[in-house]
């Protein structure tokens, strides 16, 4: 079970938030010129990552906010929480590694 | 020489057959090749299958003998080769799928220098994890195709590998607990029928007998309307599939290599696999086909190329073993709850997956929670039933819930993965299709519509929104 930080409520524990997925995907652009297989890869091809994953999660039975969650997939550990319009903070020293 | 392998693949039509006999070839194929028709050859394709069976040595005679001898006369039923320098094709991934693509490499297409890397032990993955539900009954055309052939494999699979898997046709009952549950419950039967699928509708009366312990009272927390059934569903074991090809393969000189990690890929100067580099040295390959299941990205990403499949965990429980009291399967559409009973005993629960991606083989609490109190719920004589184990496995789930099957952008390599939470019953229909690319380079029909260029074509097969059916 994930202790998470809401930014505005404070720690709220996992059964509260939604995960969003993969954050920092940006939509390829202008429209009429992006070909089948850009718009395929960014409607459906996601990172996977075995390490650090950025993502997106909702406080839906709380403040309903959305935030980012720099979280590891192997061992589940919350490296960072910051603000949707903020860039990912820089890769986390060895946890890519696992 | 070749007339013996030709014998030995195809078997003829008896009159005692209702349909085709050559349960690893479709029917289409055997009508266009020339199997064996003269008595003659009949009685000399059954003289190599006898003089095969009693190489491999595993019958009623002989249990009987071991029996009686202590049971020491029992040999190692694979070999644990090193590996060699060079293959000509290698399967990475040693589950249901990469051991059946080998096995039917050899048997189907007579490739016979194959070997399958696993980096931990055979069948140590999602197929020696899941929760053995073998069914049919999927939505579009396209998916009805391809699980309904792979069911059929599975009814003569015991005796193609003469290896028992188990496999019993207890059926499946999906529940449906409201009126709109009804209605799409309704549709999807008529669909499936359409599609040559064994699914009928069964109403409230018909659920109660044929399963006891489920709350059926009109006041039930979920209250169950009616559902439908297929009959020729049922459940298989799991690590008798594994160990059942293993052996299979093994026996024609197929290399399964345990502890043995692919931790890169080489390429030729136009870009084609050359090899992989592994845990235990480089392995020259000319074709690489990867099994991979919850770890499809990670080889997709040392190959260089993307995948639109992530990775989730799901989570099984076996309870204590207990008297006979549930002979079918039951799938409950309002909590996703399912569960069969082991011919041990335990009773065998799912769910749905955890909440969000992950590569940690345990499970998380709160989905725990949910499907064990839907049990509490719809089966009140179990609430206080005790669990023995508890795990989980990582599935690679596709946006449309349905297989990525054949070519990758990288020449030489191919792909099955994209089973998700379903892919135990498409074994040996997803080893038949990767074997059928690798050794003639084209799709097999069946495979076509799931392959990787339909994420951007647009062409979805998307089983989840059409069936609502997981697992
Ligand atoms: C809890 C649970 C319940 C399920 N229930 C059902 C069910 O009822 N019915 C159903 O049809 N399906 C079910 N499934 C899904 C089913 O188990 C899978 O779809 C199926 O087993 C996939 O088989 P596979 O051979 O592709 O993968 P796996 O059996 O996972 O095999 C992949 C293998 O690849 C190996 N590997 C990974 N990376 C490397 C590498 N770099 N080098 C070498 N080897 C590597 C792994 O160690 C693993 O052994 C369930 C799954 C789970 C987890
Ligand atoms: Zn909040």
């Amino acid at each position: 079970m994930l202790l998470i930080h809401c930014p505005w409520c404070g720690p709220r524990e996992e059964l509260e938030f939604r995960c969003g997925g993969e954050s920092h995907i940006s939509r390829p652009s202008p429209s009429a010129t992006v070909s089948d297989t850009d718009w395929g890869n960014y409607l459906f091809t996601r990172k996977n990552p075995k390490g650090v994953h950025y993502e997106r999660w909702v406080h839906a039975f709380g403040c309903r906010r959305w935030f980012n969650v720099a979280r590891h997939t192997a061992t589940h550990r919350i490296e960072a929480i910051y603000a949707m319009h903020e860039a990912a903070p820089s890769a986390f020293d060895g946890a890519d590694a696992l | 020489m070749r007339r013996r392998r030709d014998a030995r693949t195809i078997r003829p039509f008896t009159s005692a057959d209702d349909h085709c006999p050559n349960a690893s070839l479709p029917c289409e194929e055997c009508l266009q090749s020339s199997y064996p028709q003269t008595y003659k050859q009949s009685i000399q394709f059954c003289m190599e299958w006898a003089l095969d069976l009693a190489k491999l040595d595993y019958s009623g005679w002989r249990v009987l003998r071991e029996g009686f001898r202590g049971q020491a006369g029992w040999t190692q039923a694979w070999r644990d080769p090193a590996p060699k320098p060079a293959y000509d094709v290698i399967i990475v991934g040693g589950g249901g799928h990469g051991l059946a693509t080998a096995y039917y490499l050899a048997r189907n297409h007579g490739i016979r220098n194959i070997a399958v890397l696993e980096k931990g032990w055979l069948g140590g993955g999602n197929t020696g994890r899941n929760t053995t539900v073998i069914r049919s009954n999927y939505y579009y055309r396209e998916s009805a195709a391809l699980y309904d052939f792979s069911l059929k494999l599975y009814e003569g699979l015991a005796r193609e590998l003469n290896y028992n898997v188990m496999f019993s046709q207890r059926g499946i009952i999906t529940l449906a607990h409201s009126r709109h549950d009804l209605e799409a419950a309704t549709r999807w039967v008529g669909a499936m029928r359409v599609n040559g699928v064994d699914t009928d509708m069964i109403g409230p009366a018909e659920i109660a007998r044929r399963v006891p312990i489920l709350d059926m009272r009109p006041d039930a927390r979920y209250p169950v309307l009616g559902g439908f059934m297929q009959k020729r569903a049922g459940t298989a074991r799991h690590d008798a599939v594994a160990w059942g090809y293993a052996r299979a393969a093994d026996a024609l000189g197929v290399d399964i290599i345990q502890q043995c990690e692919v931790t890169g890929f080489r390429r030729n100067a136009d870009g084609s696999i050359a090899g992989v580099e592994t845990s235990r040295g480089l392995i020259a390959a000319k074709t690489v086909g990867i099994a991979a299941a919850g770890h499809s990205t990670t080889l997709a990403d040392m190959a260089g190329f993307r995948l639109p499949v992530t990775s989730y965990a799901l989570q099984a429980f076996v309870t204590e073993p207990l008297k006979p009291v549930l002979d079918t399967v039951v799938l409950s559409l309002a909590t996703g709850l399912y569960l069969s009973q082991s011919d041990k005993g335990g009773l065998v629960i799912g769910g749905a997956l955890d909440l969000y991606p992950s590569y940690a083989q345990r499970g998380n609490m709160p989905m725990a929670r949910t499907v064990l109190g839907a049990v509490a719920q719809q089966y009140p004589s179990l609430g206080r039933v005790r669990l023995v184990r508890q795990w989980a496995g990582i599935v690679d789930v596709v946006q449309d819930s349905s297989p990525i099957l054949g070519a990758t952008p990288v020449p030489n390599l191919l792909i099955n993965c994209g089973w998700g939470t379903g892919g135990f019953k498409a074994i040996p229909a997803g080893g038949t299709l990767l074997a059928h690319h690798i050794a003639t380079g084209t799709p097999h029909h069946l495979a076509e519509p799931f392959s990787l260029s339909r994420f951007s074509t647009g062409a979805l097969i998307d089983e989840a929104a059409a069936s609502g059916i997981a697992h």
